[in-house]
């Protein structure tokens, strides 16, 4: 195992994982405010779709990526609609939305199958720029690459630090006394899915504008449901996430950097170890009795709501 | 045809009016002392913080608060003393704006206020800390109290509200962690959590109810020199309670209800243990005849042996310590407490719902320590919980279903593949007509009355003769003639021989029914007598832990 | 509640047909509204549904073809659902079921139809059980939730399927199936239609659903759980050994949705055979309010959108996966639940 190897599948893990982590960043902020959307899937394919289409049509990528961030937000205000106006039951709901992704996407998407795009620039930290030329390819990313970290540092401040985030916390984890305090739960939730589905817009827009760069009907592979898991694995934290994104993104690549050291494990069983890894951790919380989900998502996941 | 004249008062002159029936009021209340026990009380000079005058709640069924006056004044620590049904968390309420009162007024600063609801008592500054503690768990101290302050900055300093919390809490032993989390904390740093809060909102009237009952007893001491501080330093302060003891250690005044009125009003010092169970208790029983003959076996074999019975404290839960309980077929054990002290784990723990941590339960001399508890009802127990509606009823099914749900295997035919639908029906409707009772099988549960339920559920765990029977509080929310029916069905069930276990707040009733007596306080048997051999006074003293010298952990 | 109530409201039983009527109508506009912006024709396209799935014979057998796997796998939810539990697991029960299934057909490919079929149908109720027992063992035990548990292992599910593919089981000519089934062990056909046993085991299926919560003791208590689980409880009904039953006994469905899928249906084992299968069961259950008939009448309507979005893609160069916009729209129009205008009640 060469650190180039190494290199290889941090690189590799990368640039998988930044769409995985902007979406789990998206669906945190959703879930901490007692909202969980089960159609991430497709809300993350019809931003895919719809940024790839609007690059592709009018040649630039950032215009590519400002759809997609406000597809996002739209098919994320459209779960706000039904789960907070009309107080329907969250997972149907989220469901329902999945099947609309997956049905608008295609049709958005279907013009541009196949159609190139010129992508974001890949740029190199200036510090970095005298690397030997192999070392230096596998450290070339993308804006959207860099920033990602700081997003997800930004997630934190909000919520853990803002008055904004706080009274989000208040009405993910109780309602009823946020109202008490003089807080609109009804409110603070759309403005969390917007928020959400911004981050989620621009998840997908880094897969098909800049790691992609192509369009193929239900490409996001289970992003979507991934970024749940792993939402769950981070105990809803912003800065858990990235970690997990990497553990998660990284499970294939580094399938392939056990190969070359001669250990023969299959990628797909590599590829449950995350799903596995959270049951595992959620089943010792369990144990535990403590509870890191915000308390009124629980109800959720009883059908109580 | 006569022109209808209506007279119309000003405003302000009705507002001068009731002003002034207020001070003749209060001048009339001030002279007349302070109750009926006698004992000047010195008017004090100050106007109080609030003055309640002969308010009135009425529930359906229920008259909660008859006619109540109260002052509390500021620098006092006053205690609103009583058994459960007394009235006091229902004042409380009606203070706090979470009632509606019917009648009778409210003045904070000799002004009346409306208080109708939570948001304008903060405005008068009350504040209440309830048993229900409103802290959000998974927040921390810091971020609790942020919450609530009224002009929280974007980015606010939580070292800044900490610091503040600090300084609030040194100055009345009201030492918390601010950075730690809700739910970390012990519920009696919780409690002084939620008194914090309260506090940075700068509440000048603090209501606490029951707060010493999530507490471990040096945490009540602690408790008691926080609320000192606090009256020292000017508040207001309203202690609900129903144990003697802490009136007698913390109060300043005690006002006592008994069955929604103010029975009395008693400076510390005039206060004694003899003179508050008078008050709290009615002394006088009423003669109702009832049958109490035994079956010629007497003290057979005793049906239920609870031997060194603990059970664990769960969350804030009162747990059992060292339970020794024996019930005989053929008798009737009374189980006397407020309600809280026990009586709920006591009847769990009997059904198998809750597992012993230490000791041997027997039913009929078999170790049942460990059985589920359809085994148990196998054996032949009926258990009558204290809130049926949620505990013992399935609202979606209907009366009819809900009938047979404890007796699925005796009802099945086929083996299992069908159910015998009219031998249900049939055993239901003379079990019904024996007990004189009369509701419908048909339609859903959850349309029957409340009172219906409670019949239901009665009917349902008394038929089929019983070995054992667990009442919890069966006559809550009844009629006088459906009382008086469901006790004789108690009584019925113990002329067949089997053995009841009666857990009620109802003194009357468990004198009247019972042939043996215990008292359940803080988890513990408090003591066991025979009716004839004791007293209401005895049982009442028992009941709020005066018997004991300090409270026992 | 007295009539004075009521006010001027209708009769209850027109009041719900009309608010399926409005529902099905708003629905049908929406995607209509949609069809329209990309410069199609809703009222041809809408025709073309019609006569597509309704107007032929084999339209309509086409249409009992896709509604097949749905009455299982909404069975699969509708089961668990009557004791409050959630089971969005059916994909990954689903694709267990074809794994233990499709290694009966490959292993046992020698014996005749008559045993295989059998051995391939109980295997894959197997696989799909096993799939539902941590979580319903979990959720017993106050653990975790059976929601968050089905849904990470339908996660799970598809790369076990393809691990077993790619690795052993894949056909020379294409590693993302495997080869052929053998004859033996495909389920026999409904004449010339692609219609499969499986259809029958799904009526079955949901008539001895109906039968055993109506009629029987079991019925009655797991009703009761559902109900007010701490009142069966103390009832002395053994919950927890319910609800580890029941979510075994679901995901047994589900497989069997699965097998049937692979066995009758495809032929094969494809790897991500299923695009949403068993969410498809979700929602229809979820639609019919978890009672059988509903359950026949739901999967059957959305089986004909499904179907004829087939015509759509053939005629109007419109990607199949579009006719989820219909069904999606539907749903929507069902969970924002509109309320007929009604005068206000009298207080």
């Amino acid at each position: 195992m060469t650190p180039l190897a190494l290199l290889g599948v941090v690189s590799s893990a990368i640039f998988s994982g930044t769409s995985l982590l902007y979406a789990t960043l998206g669906e945190i902020v959703g879930e901490r405010s007692g909202v969980v959307n089960l159609g991430l899937e497709g809300v993350l394919l019809v931003s895919a779709a719809a940024g790839f289409a609007a690059s592709a049509a009018s040649g630039t990528p950032y215009l590519g990526i400002l759809v997609a961030m406000i597809a996002g937000a739209l098919m994320n205000l459209i779960l706000g609609y039904l789960v907070v106006s009309r107080r329907a039951n969250q997972l149907a709901s989220g469901l329902a939305l999945m099947f609309f992704g997956f049905g608008l996407s295609a049709w958005i998407g279907r013009d541009y199958v196949g159609a190139k795009i010129t992508g974001l620039p890949r740029l190199t930290l200036p510090g970095l720029a005298g690397l030997p030329t192999l070392y230096g390819s596998l450290l070339r990313f993308d804006p959207l690459i860099y920033l990602v970290l700081p997003t997800a540092a930004l997630v934190w401040w909000v919520l853990f630090r803002t008055r904004w985030g706080l009274s989000l916390r208040a009405v993910g984890e109780a309602p009823d006394t946020a109202f008490a305090a003089g807080r609109n739960p009804g409110r603070i939730r759309y403005r969390a899915l917007l928020a959400g589905g911004l981050l989620a817009g621009l998840g997908a827009a880094h897969l098909s504008i800049a790691y992609a760069m192509n369009w193929t009907e239900y490409m996001t592979a289970g992003r979507g449901f991934i970024a749940i898991a792993l939402v769950i694995f981070s105990k809803w934290h912003p800065l858990r996430a990235i970690v997990g994104a990497l553990l998660f993104s990284g499970a294939v690549a580094f399938q392939l950097l056990l190969q070359s050291s001669g250990v023969q494990v299959s990628p797909f069983l590599l590829n449950t170890v995350p799903y596995l890894l959270t049951l595992g951790v959620l089943i010792i919380w369990g144990g535990r009795r403590r509870n890191a989900a915000p308390a009124s998502l629980g109800r959720v996941y009883q059908g109580a709501e | 045809m006569a022109k209808v004249v209506k007279f119309d008062i000003p405003v302000r002159t009705a507002r001068l009016l009731g002003f002034l029936t207020g001070a003749v009021g209060m001048g009339r209340w001030m002279k007349a002392g302070a109750g009926t026990q006698g004992g000047e009380t010195l008017p004090r000079l100050s106007l109080p913080v609030l003055q309640v005058r002969e308010l009135c709640k009425r529930f359906p069924g229920v008259l909660a608060n008859d006619d109540i006056s109260l002052d509390v004044f500021s620098g006092e620590v006053h205690a609103l003393l009583g058994e459960n049904g007394a009235g006091k968390s229902t004042l409380v309420k009606c203070l706090y704006g979470y009632y509606q009162r019917d009648a009778g007024e409210i003045l904070v600063d000799g002004i009346a206020a409306p208080l109708q609801s939570p948001e304008e008592a903060r405005r008068h500054r009350i504040g209440m800390v309830f048993q229900n503690l409103t802290l959000i768990p998974a927040l921390t101290v810091v971020e609790n109290v942020a919450l609530f302050l009224p002009d929280l900055p974007v980015v606010p300093s939580l070292t800044e509200i900490a610091a503040r919390l600090t300084m609030l809490g040194e100055r009345y032993r009201l030492q918390v962690d601010p950075w730690a989390q809700v739910q970390d904390l012990s519920i009696g740093q919780q409690q002084k959590a939620e008194l914090l809060k309260l506090l940075m909102a700068e509440a000048r009237l603090l209501i606490l109810d029951e707060p010493s009952r999530v507490l471990v007893p040096h945490e009540v001491e602690g408790l008691f020199q926080v609320l000192r501080h606090l009256a020292d330093d000017g508040l207001a302060v309203i202690l609900i309670t129903h144990k003697l003891e802490e009136a007698l250690r913390a109060a300043d005044r005690i006002t006592v209800l008994r069955q929604g009125r103010v029975a009395g009003r008693l400076t510390r010092a005039e206060a004694s243990e003899d003179k508050l169970i008078h008050l709290m208790f009615e002394t006088e029983l009423s003669n109702l005849s009832v049958d109490r003959s035994r079956p010629a076996e007497l003290a057979a074999a005793p049906v239920l042996e609870l031997e060194r019975v603990s059970t664990a404290a769960r969350g804030t839960a009162v747990g059992l310590y060292d339970i020794d309980l024996a019930v005989h077929a053929g008798e009737i054990v009374g189980v006397a407490g407020v309600s809280g002290n026990g009586q709920r784990e006591l009847a769990d723990l009997i059904l198998g719902d809750l597992m012993c941590a230490a000791g041997t339960k027997r039913l009929l001399g078999r170790d049942v320590t460990r059985s589920a508890i359809g085994a148990i009802r196998r054996a032949r127990v009926g258990y009558i919980p204290e809130d049926p509606l949620t505990m013992a009823a399935i609202p979606f099914l209907s009366v009819l279903e809900n009938m047979a749900i404890t007796r699925t295997e005796h009802y099945a035919r086929n083996g299992g593949w069908q159910m015998d639908w009219p031998a249900v029906q049939r055993e239901a409707e003379a079990a019904i007509q024996s007990l004189g009772f009369a509701f419908s099988l048909t339609g859903q549960a959850r349309s029957l009355s409340g009172g219906n339920l409670q019949r239901m559920v009665l009917v349902r765990e008394l038929s089929h003769e019983p070995r054992l029977v667990v009442a919890c509080y069966p006559t809550r929310g009844l009629d006088a003639r459906s009382t008086v029916a469901a006790q004789k069905a108690l009584l019925a069930a113990r002329a067949q021989g089997a053995g009841v276990l009666l857990i009620s707040e109802d003194l009357e009733e468990l004198f009247l029914l019972s042939d043996r007596l215990v008292v359940l306080f803080a988890g513990r048997i408090a003591g066991a007598f025979r009716p004839a051999e004791t007293s209401v006074m005895a049982i009442g003293r028992l009941m709020t832990g005066a018997g004991e010298a300090h409270v026992v952990p | 509640m007295s009539s004075r109530d009521r006010g001027r409201a209708w009769p209850r039983g027109l009041q719900a047909a009309l608010r399926y009527v409005a529902m099905a109508v708003l629905a049908l506009a929406l995607f209509a509204v949609i069809l329209l912006l990309a410069g199609k024709d809703p009222i041809q396209a809408y025709r073309d549904i019609f006569t597509s799935t309704l107007g032929s014979a084999y339209g309509l057998s086409e249409v009992f073809v896709t509604m097949t796997p749905l009455l299982l796998t909404a069975l699969a939810v509708a089961l668990p659902s009557r004791l409050g539990l959630i089971n969005v697991g059916g994909e990954g029960q689903l694709y267990l079921g074809a794994l233990f299934a499709t290694w009966g057909a490959l292993r046992f490919s020698a014996l005749p139809a008559w045993l295989l079929l059998p051995l391939m149908i109980v295997l894959g109720m197997i696989g799909g059980a096993l799939w539902a027992l941590p979580a319903g063992y979990l959720r017993a035990r106050g653990i975790v939730n059976e929601t968050i548990t089905t849904l990470l292992l339908n996660v799970v599910a598809p790369s076990i399927v393809a691990y077993f593919v790619f690795g052993f089981w894949h056909s020379p000519m294409d590693t993302n199936k495997t080869a052929n089934f053998a004859a033996a062990a495909r389920l026999p056909t409904l004449g010339g239609t692609r219609i499969n046993l499986s259809l029958i085991f799904g009526v079955v299926l949901l008539a001895l659903f109906w039968y055993v919560m109506a009629r029987t003791r079991w019925g009655l208590e797991m009703r009761a759980i559902g109900g007010n689980p701490g009142a069966a409880r103390r009832s002395g009904i053994p919950v927890a050994r319910y609800l580890v039953g029941v979510m075994m006994a679901a995901g047994a469905l589900a497989g069997l949705a699965g097998m049937a899928q692979v066995s009758g249906y495809y032929g094969v084992l494809l790897v991500n055979f299923s695009r949403g299968l068993g969410y498809m069961g979700f929602l229809v259950s979820w639609l019919a309010g978890g009672t059988p008939l509903g359950i026949v009448v739901t999967s059957f309507v959305v089986a004909v959108i499904l179907t004829g979005g087939n015509l759509l893609q053939l005629t109007g160069d419109v990607p199949y996966a579009v006719i989820n916009i219909l069904l999606a729209t539907t749903l929507f129009v069902v969970l924002a639940r509109p309320s007929l205008p009604r005068r206000r009640k009298v207080a």
